[in-house]
């Protein structure tokens, strides 16, 4: 087991309300550290919709879902949060002597005294396409990710998708392949089109196979893949293939959180009003991922849960305390904190 | 008010009043059409509000712009009837539209 990075408070998920509890949590001393499934911070806002306007953060008449990241990890720069991207928490256990201790899919080991849930809708994972049977194959023959480019050399490989992770994966193992044939629904692509081209001169120069479709069956036994069949515009075809690469985007999933051994709703955590906090004490739930009465999955709402959270948390991680309210306006020691006076 | 019917895959059908200018994903997700999951909320950012426009309003409806057929590439048995239902908008000419829900949103 690697050694446990050890931090007041683990946040789960690193959207727009897991990084504004980091402020709000570092108002009050406490410090730290996120994971996130994702590369970078912002969860859906720089996921889905980096580019689409929000009308409804309070002062900012508009601001796009990349520019309200931008703007939270300037605000809580003066708390030094950690970041673990790339990464789900996988396992979460009380520990004895008080705290957590929370494990990712890779093992790294976190303690904390306190866990934020703030995993909005999930942690995002690779859409699995509609094809029947397509789990059997999953692991062996089906993957919706390259860890390691020389595991797929040789291999006939069959890449489905139009986006960058379809294009970029089909440039870069055409060279290892044995033979690769992309798919995609439509002539057209999403990807870059530098890419494309690229893609297109290889095809031109009879290195590569790229087919118009929709893969509709896979062929073959024991997770063992002979060949797919596509449906074309003009009809079935099949494609031989030992490998077989989608690339449909992402969707998100509740994953592991459901066996934390909390109360869920539907796919949901059931909080109180006053802390936020989940069936399990310690373990706090805040933004689109928790219910109770009157729920608005707003991200203003989510913000108004991390600052009472954070109010709870305080009693849990320093119990002997006391706990001043004041005002970032008025208060030295909050400027202090912000690094905005000496 | 425009009338908008929704054929759910088993059959069942779901007829609602829709105001102009809203659009055919939120008259679903407000009369609780199921399968209609709209994940992201309407930003043209999930191809989970998919829905396969009667084949008699495709004309009327309308073909999708760019950004919509990207996003449809993430949806689930594309046909040449498929839209996303977040990018209709109802109009009073739309009076009646039929559209079906696919079996599965990706």
């Amino acid at each position: 087991m690697k050694e446990a990075i050890r931090t007041d408070v683990l946040i789960v998920g690193a959207g727009p309300v897991g990084l504004f509890a980091v402020f709000e949590l570092g108002l009050l001393d406490l410090k730290c550290h996120l994971i996130d499934i994702l590369d970078r911070p912002g969860g859906q806002c720089t996921e889905l919709y980096p580019e689409k306007p929000i009308y409804d953060i309070p002062a900012w008449p508009v601001i796009s879902g990349q520019e309200l990241v931008d703007r939270l990890m300037e605000q809580i720069r003066p708390f030094e949060p950690q970041f673990t991207f790339n990464r789900m928490v996988a396992g979460l256990e009380r520990l004895p002597e008080g705290g957590f201790r929370a494990t990712t899919d890779e093992g790294e080991v976190f303690e904390a005294k306190v866990v934020v849930i703030a995993a909005g809708g999930g942690s995002f994972q690779p859409k699995r396409p509609p094809i029947p049977g397509i789990e059997a194959y999953e692991g062996k023959s089906v993957f919706y990710a390259v860890r390691r480019m020389e595991d797929f050399r040789g291999e006939d490989l069959l890449i489905v998708g139009g986006g960058d992770s379809a294009l970029d994966w089909t440039l870069n193992l055409q060279p290892l392949a044995h033979r690769l044939t992309l798919v995609h629904r439509r002539a057209e692509f999403r990807a870059a089109p530098d890419s494309v081209n690229r893609m297109l001169a290889l095809k031109e120069a009879g290195k590569l196979d790229f087919r118009i479709g929709q893969v509709k069956a896979l062929e073959g036994e024991d997770g063992i893949l002979r060949g797919a069949v596509v449906k074309g515009p003009e009809g079935d075809f099949e494609v031989a293939c030992t490998r077989l690469l989608p690339f449909f985007g992402l969707t998100m999933k509740l994953g592991p959180i459901a066996d934390w051994g909390l109360n869920l709703d539907e796919n949901l955590i059931p909080v109180d009003t006053e802390r936020f906090e989940t069936s399990q004490p310690g373990i706090f739930a805040i933004g689109d991922i928790n219910h109770y009465p009157g729920k608005l999955k707003l991200i203003l709402s989510g913000f108004h849960e991390a600052a009472l959270m954070a109010q709870a948390a305080k009693r849990i991680v320093h119990p002997h305390e006391k706990v001043v309210f004041q005002y970032t306006t008025s208060s030295t020691s909050l400027q202090r904190k912000l690094g905005v006076t000496r | 008010m425009t009338k908008l019917t929704y054929i759910a895959p088993d059959g069942a059908t779901f007829e609602v009043e829709a105001e102009d200018g809203s659009t055919v994903m939120e008259n679903a997700v407000r009369h609780g059409v199921p399968g209609i999951e709209a994940e992201c909320g309407g930003a043209c950012a999930c191809a989970t509000c998919h829905v396969y426009v009667d084949e008699e309003w495709m004309d009327a409806v309308g073909q999708p712009e760019a950004m919509e057929e990207d996003m449809l590439d993430f949806a689930y048995d594309v046909r040449p009837n498929s839209r996303l239902s977040c990018q209709i908008r109802v109009r009073e000419d739309l009076d009646g539209l039929v559209v079906r829900v696919p079996e599965r949103q990706g």
